[in-house]
């Protein structure tokens, strides 16, 4: 299959492992994989700040970009949200409103890819340690993937998931809500740190380095005994 | 007056010139997708067996979860006469409020005490000092353990919740599947001569959460519903 | 943000009771006991999915055809001999409330929970008119002792410990302490008692009137809107327009969706129907029953064909239970009537975008509010059509700028990579201005720290690799 994929602007700057691991795992697979430069960003920042005109600005690009590709896997459960429902929402009633429902049909977050589209779970990953999940809530909520990462992890030589009560409970992130309302978003962080914390894993696993770029800045700043890592990189160890 | 209804009611017609779609239809990826067809709320509410021995189990079962005392009594009228004396006995009731009916009467006059009667007038002093309040009702509905009473069926409003017992005297005929059957009833019994003035689903005691989500009975209505099924 | 007092106001107050631990520990603790019951519940529906398609279509279908609906309850219910009144605002509504009880000649006036009392302010009136108002249920009722608004508006003293209620009780009427719920129930249930019995009007709300029959419909647990509705001579019922459902059966389904959403009940204590004052041959009841129909800019509301099923709310609460930012700002910060994800859609409309536009914007859209609505109000998607509407009637100058920077910076790749290098750079030198005021980035590292912009990026790996 001829895999488009699209790597969130944070994950291109700082957390390239991630992009890495999934590029591998996907030609392990026997994948042609194409990573289009001129893709940096789905636009959300600004869409839920409510600039939808300066997003379209972004999304139209994306549109024209992808439009012919065979399928594009979003390494992040908030930005395939983006693009998958609320590009449709964004160009209602617009020219591209047709472009943006195309693009929907055949967009994927990685772990549904895998699972759903794929029909893959084991990837002959080894990762020894005791882990607890978080649910990123574009991707539970958006795009309903619940089981999809569960089912991976479960092929994983050694990797213990231990679930945590709030699993599935905002981790405060919420793209420029964050610097917004920096209060708020901390104190709803630290509801999430703690509840993982009670589980005793050593690390956070998620589908979505947002929400884990803010869990990680809280661990640092607060010196918590826990690390975060995304889901492909765990998919990618041996 | 009308004046006021009129400017209300256009601004709504005025307001709803313009259709809406239909709420979370559009890209809705998480929800469990929503199954065809004309459905009626009896298809999702909690099930119901169809039998009488499986609503009666439900009753019972969801009765004692709302801390209600649902007694199902063999040997008709006297059986049930004999449970509330020994129920006054226990208490040390000093005096009942109850209103006319067969099981009613039978029951509030076999006690021997004091007995005010609500359906001609009462002084609600008197009603508020009795021990017990003892009501027939419309029905019983297994499937949320309710007693289902209306003004008419229960003496008026304020017997079935002033008193700080509240007795309920039943037929097991009047045990409903579900609430859909229970509204049923009440259409089939009053839609064409009128409703009564209230019609009240009671389940379980009067009970708060309201200190600490804490449950604490008898907050304003009864601390006790017992229920007495012959 | 452009910041209005109400924004300024809300934000002052989050800071300070987010850091609030033992605020967050009580609320925590409260809402660790409605899941538990709640779940159970739902687990009892057949399909507790499948019911809230199906009670969210009746609710679209009254909503939608409201004009009838209202018709038909009013005419319904002056058959029986109730006396409908509509109040197109706030003083409309307290105006005809003080007009009967003025007409009544009252003395005291018994209430049980009414959220559209605290929408127009009702006990502040009666009082200014020099009449005693008492709340009946015992959540507003230790918010009223402790002048306060309530905090939840299903669980109204839901941040308040035992000790906190024995203290509000010794000091307004008297009691002795205690520690025990039981105890300070007891109390509150003498005290109260008196109150019924020589009350002269009852006001209550409404969760549902029903247009088949003309009659309202009360969700309660305590049995004090059943007395409030019983013993005063006059009942007085005061409720939002959108109440209205088409038949008295789709109560069978209503009253089990809201009980198990609302507090995990299947039922609550008292589900009771309403439909006039007391009827030829009935032992009680009051005289005359009047229903305030209430808008209050609802048809505002029911105007935006894009939100506008957020008037098939029926108060349950369950999206408060469930909001991550309800449970660290509490109910109180909002400064509203209606807390919580449905208050935060709903205020805007019902006041001012404007004024209100912080609850909109202080939402992480997770979208929690929006699967666990009975009625399946699009909660999160309208907090984000709002900030839309929001910035497109009032851009912030520099938010503006900055996007359409960032549009530019992502429409042009090499722009962008420039961009990551330039903070690869920038973060060697972050540290010395890390949490000042002179850090651009101080939103966030005053509580966290950046990550990193790594060595090499996935685009510079990939282009390396091909």
């Amino acid at each position: 299959m001829n895999i488009t994929l699209f790597v969130p602007c944070y994950i291109d700057a700082c957390y390239p492992k991630v992009g890495q691991s999934v590029v591998e795992i996907l030609e392990r697979l026997g994948h042609t994989i194409d990573c289009p430069r001129e893709i940096t960003c789905c636009g959300q920042p600004s869409f839920n700040s409510g600039y939808w005109d300066e997003t379209r600005e972004v999304a139209v690009k994306v549109l024209d970009r992808l439009k012919d590709a065979e399928v594009v896997v979003i390494i992040s459960g908030s930005c395939g949200a983006m693009v998958k429902n609320f590009y449709p929402e964004l160009f209602k009633g617009r020219p591209e409103e047709a472009a943006a429902l195309a693009l929907s049909e055949k967009v994927y977050e990685f772990s549904d890819f895998l699972v759903t589209k794929l029909g893959v779970t084991d990837l002959g990953a080894r990762f020894p340690h005791k882990v607890t999940f978080h649910d990123g809530c574009h991707g539970r909520r958006e795009l309903g993937i619940k089981a999809q990462p569960r089912a991976l992890m479960a092929q994983v030589k050694g990797l213990e998931l231990i679930e945590m009560e709030e699993a599935e409970t905002c981790c405060g992130f919420g793209g420029t809500f964050s610097a917004k309302f920096p209060s708020v978003s901390s104190a709803m962080g630290e509801g999430k740190i703690a509840s993982a914390l009670e589980t005793e894993a050593e690390y956070i696993v998620s589908n979505d380095s947002s929400c884990l770029m803010h869990q990680q800045g809280l661990i640092d700043r607060q010196n918590k005994p826990i690390k975060t890592i995304h889901l492909a990189e765990v998919l990618n160890h041996r | 007056m009308n004046d006021q209804r009129e400017q209300l009611l256009t601004r709504v017609r005025k307001a709803l010139e313009v259709p809406a779609e239909k709420p979370a239809g559009h890209h809705d990826q998480a929800s469990e997708p929503r199954i065809a067809g004309k459905h009626a709320a009896t298809e999702w509410l909690p099930l119901v067996g169809p039998s009488f021995e499986e609503r009666l189990a439900l009753y019972a079962k969801n009765a004692k979860e709302l801390t209600a005392d649902f007694r199902f009594i063999q040997g008709g009228i006297p059986a049930l006469v004999a449970e509330l004396q020994e129920i006054a006995k226990t208490e040390g009731w000093t005096g009942v409020a109850t209103h006319a009916g067969e099981l009613t009467e039978a029951a509030a006059g076999a006690l021997g005490l004091p007995v005010v009667r609500t359906e001609c007038g009462y002084d609600v002093d008197a009603l508020e000092k009795c021990s017990a309040g003892i009501t027939a009702c419309e029905a019983l509905v297994a499937q949320t353990g309710s007693v289902l009473v209306t003004s008419r069926s229960s003496g008026g409003r304020a017997l079935s919740v002033l008193p700080p017992h509240h007795v309920v005297v039943a037929r097991r005929e009047q045990i409903v599947a579900d609430m859909t059957e229970a509204y049923a009833l009440l259409a089939s019994r009053y839609s064409e001569s009128g409703y009564p003035s209230m019609i009240s689903f009671i389940s379980g005691p009067s009970r708060t959460g309201d200190i600490e989500r804490i449950l604490v009975l008898g907050a304003h209505g009864p601390k006790r519903l017992t229920v007495l099924c012959i | 943000m452009s910041t209005t007092p109400a924004a300024a106001e809300f934000k002052k107050e989050a800071a300070v009771i987010t850091r609030d631990l033992r605020h967050r520990a009580v609320i925590r603790g409260a809402l660790k006991k409605y899941e538990v019951v709640r779940d159970d519940k739902k687990a009892r529906f057949q399909n507790w999915q499948q019911a809230r398609y199906l009670a969210s279509d009746i609710k679209w279908d009254a909503v939608n055809h409201l004009d009838t609906y209202l018709a038909e309850f009013a005419k319904n219910l002056e058959a029986r001999g109730g006396k409908v009144h509509w109040a197109s605002d706030a003083a409309q509504a307290r105006e005809i409330i003080l007009g009967i009880v003025k007409e009544k000649n009252a003395k005291a006036i018994v209430k049980s929970k009414v959220m559209t009392g605290e929408e127009i302010h009702i006990n502040e009136a009666l009082e200014e008119a020099g009449y005693e108002v008492v709340e009946s249920d015992l959540g507003e009722y230790i918010c009223q002792l402790r002048k306060e608004a309530p905090y939840h508006f299903v669980f109204p003293a839901m941040h308040l410990t035992r000790g906190e209620i024995s203290q509000t009780f010794t000091k307004e009427l008297g009691s002795a302490p205690t520690n025990s719920p039981e105890e300070l129930t007891m109390i509150a249930r003498r005290v109260l008692r008196e109150k019924y019995i020589k009350a002269d009007i009852g006001i209550s709300g409404a969760n549902f009137a029903i247009a088949e029959t003309g009659m309202i419909s009360i969700t309660e647990n305590e049995g004090n809107a059943r007395l409030t509705c019983a013993l005063p001579k006059t009942h007085i019922a005061l409720m939002g327009i959108e109440k209205l459902l088409p038949k008295l059966s789709d109560l069978a389904l209503f009253l089990p969706m809201l009980g198990t959403a609302g507090c995990g009940q299947l039922l609550t204590g008292y589900n009771t129907m309403y439909g006039g004052p007391k009827q030829p041959g009935e032992a009680d009841g009051p005289e005359e029953f009047h229903v305030v129909l209430l808008d209050n800019r609802r048809t505002d509301l029911l105007a935006s064909s894009e939100q506008r099923d957020a008037l098939q709310c029926m108060r349950c609460g369950a999206c408060l239970n469930v909001c991550p930012i309800y449970k660290n700002i509490g109910g109180h910060t909002y400064g509203t009537t209606y807390q919580g994800p449905i208050g935060s859609v709903i205020t805007p409309h019902l006041r001012n975008l404007q004024e209100f536009k912080h609850l909109v914007f202080c939402s992480s859209l997770c979208g929690a509010c929006t699967e666990a609505c009975p009625v399946k109000i699009d909660l999160h998607h309208h907090l984000l059509q709002s900030r839309r509407d929001a910035i497109a009637e009032k851009a912030v100058w520099w938010e503006r700028l900055t996007f359409k920077a960032c549009a530019v910076i992502f429409n042009h790749a090499w722009v962008f990579s420039l961009g990551e290098k330039l903070g690869r750079i920038g973060q060697i030198f972050h540290p010395l201005i890390k949490n000042t005021p002179l850090d651009p980035a101080r939103a966030w590292t005053a509580s966290r720290e950046l990550p990193k912009v790594a060595p090499q990026t996935f685009r510079e790996w990939w282009s390396h690799r091909k």
